[in-house]
């Protein structure tokens, strides 16, 4: 491993001729268990542009920063749970996680699409200026703090302080939300089908009108899911600390 | 930063391979820390030979064999010493209560680490795979046990400054956080009679548990009532004879990850702990919910 790559696309590191034959692209596989992060975030990184190669990567163990600052439109799936920051910094790439997410999975992603299908810890999606998060399990606590433009897909609940101080983007929680849903909260969108242990500062309750119904009917297709959209609530900023107002002052 | 881990077996046949067990998530930990290390080991017949009590301790001047004939000679019972790491293991023929006071008296200068019939804590300082060596932590056997790595942020690196924590007989804790009104708590409990060893802020959590044991509360309550008390950051560890229990602060920063088979529960701060532990893949594996207390009894 760690050979680096100098005629692409077809001599990539761990190409594979069945994984090529298979999606018709080209692609590698990385075993973990032999293999390193870096080596795998080397390969991935030197993708050279307009790149659709698959890889498929065993064996993750757990291990923290896999497949971190992509930037060309790849596949990768990754079979068994993941640690801290996985698909991080993502641009344009699809990130597929058959497992769980440690901490801060797809942290400040930019484009593309990252897919837990289990569980993730917390932060998932934070600072996220772009792209699709979809969460088949829980978040737990601070999904989608501090969100700039990512839209966000939970199946199941989130945690608490989800969407603290959240800025752009939709967060869509198909379970519940814990406590502090929303403190201060900008113009992110929040869309909960359960119910929520309770609202942050300034975030409130809203309106479902046709424009958020067909917006979350979007969302909820683009992630896979059949819920109806009639089923959810939405809950955004009552936009009171936007400016500082001295009555306020105990709300910051 | 600090690591933790703890491995509570339910399968018998697993036994035998708990020390191995634990090193593998202890030595993952040493990421997470390595200023220091510890374990706590439970139901070990080598650190808890049957019909004997088990003392633990640091920081002890003379050797292994002249300490054990001064404690014996308090005692009044042969008293059996070896030295594992940085830590001093003795045991006799007595109850934990009198062979711990023969220690203190006979080896003033030196801390209990441990008293009971089935805990022995081995821990120091330096790195936590050179340490799980100096313990010959992969020989170990048991019920269940605990691990801690430590990244010293608010007391010095000191072996009593290490984890776990024990200070009640067969009770022990570890901790990832810290602890920001122990002082308060400290003064309280001194003020009723509890002596400390330690400038640690986690002492003091295991202080305070331990006082609530003593007054009658099992260890949920006495989890419960530890989140209402202490402020600051926490996921701990808190294992007695008996149970094995996690329980982590409201805000709950600090990671903690829990993973349940048929064949045993295991806790740990990160995922990768776990990933040497047999039939892992098809483990239930989640995350702890805030200022839930989590317990497990044998």
């Amino acid at each position: 491993m760690g050979t680096l790559i100098t005629d692409l696309p077809t001599d990539r590191p761990n190409a594979d001729p069945e994984l090529v034959a298979a999606t018709g692209t080209c692609a590698a596989r990385f075993d973990l268990a032999t293999a390193t992060v870096r080596a795998l975030n080397a390969a991935l990184h030197a993708e050279p542009e307009g790149s659709s190669a698959a890889y498929e990567v065993s064996h993750p163990r757990g291990a923290h920063s896999i497949a971190v600052g992509i930037n060309r439109p790849v596949s990768v799936r990754i079979d068994g749970h993941v640690g801290y920051y996985c698909a991080g910094m993502n641009q344009q790439a699809s990130v597929e996680i058959h497992g769980n997410a440690g901490v801060g999975v797809a942290e400040n992603m930019m484009s593309g699409r990252v897919h837990v299908h289990g569980d993730a810890s917390q932060a998932a999606g934070a600072t996220a200026h772009g792209g699709l998060l979809v969460v088949d399990g829980n978040a737990a606590a601070r999904c989608g703090i501090s969100m700039k433009g990512v839209d966000i897909v939970v199946g199941g609940n989130v945690g608490h302080m989800s969407g603290f101080m959240a800025q752009a983007g939709r967060l869509v929680v198909c379970g519940d939300a814990g406590d502090a849903l929303g403190d201060s909260v900008y113009e992110t969108r929040i869309y909960v089908k359960g119910t929520v242990a309770s609202l942050g500062a300034d975030c409130i309750r809203k309106p479902m009108r046709a424009e958020h119904l067909a917006e979350l009917a979007e969302l909820l297709a683009a992630a896979g899911r059949d819920d109806d959209p009639a089923d959810f609530t939405r809950y955004g900023s009552a936009r009171t600390l936007y400016s500082f107002h001295v009555d306020n002052a105990a709300s910051y | 930063m600090c690591g933790i881990a703890g491995l509570h077996l339910r399968d018998e046949q697993l036994q035998p391979h708990l020390g191995e067990l634990l090193g593998s998530m202890l030595c993952q930990a040493a990421e997470r820390g390595t200023d220091a290390a510890g374990v706590g080991i439970y139901g070990d017949p080598g650190l808890n030979p049957a019909g004997r009590s088990t003392v633990c301790v640091i920081d002890v001047a003379r050797g292994a064999d002249e300490s054990a004939g001064a404690v014996a000679a308090l005692l009044g019972a042969p008293v059996t010493g070896r030295a594992s790491g940085q830590t001093m293991v003795f045991t006799a023929a007595a109850g934990p209560q009198e062979l711990a006071a023969a220690v203190r008296t006979a080896l003033p200068e030196a801390v209990l680490t441990s008293r009971g019939t089935s805990l022995a804590v081995l821990k120091g300082t330096g790195h936590p795979d050179d340490l799980a060596s100096t313990f010959r932590l992969a020989e170990a056997t048991g019920y269940q046990g605990v691990a801690h790595t430590r990244m010293a942020t608010e007391s010095a690196v000191t072996p009593t400054g290490s984890h776990p924590y024990s200070v009640g007989p067969d009770q022990c804790i570890v901790h990832n956080g810290s602890f920001s009104n122990h002082a308060t708590i400290r003064r309280e409990l001194v003020a009723e009679g509890i002596a400390f060893d330690s400038e640690n802020d986690t002492e003091v959590g295991a202080r305070f548990v331990a006082h609530q044991l003593t007054q009658g509360a099992d260890v949920h309550k006495a989890l419960r009532l530890l989140c209402e008390r202490f402020d600051g950051f926490y996921t701990l560890l808190v294992a007695t004879e008996n149970s094995f229990a996690v329980v982590r602060d409201a805000i709950a920063c600090k990671p903690a990850v829990i993973a349940e088979t048929d064949r045993w529960v295991a806790m740990a701060s990160e995922y990768r702990y776990l990933t040497g532990l047999p039939g892992i893949d098809n483990a239930r594996v989640f995350e702890p919910e805030p200022e839930v207390v989590y317990a497990w009894e044998r």
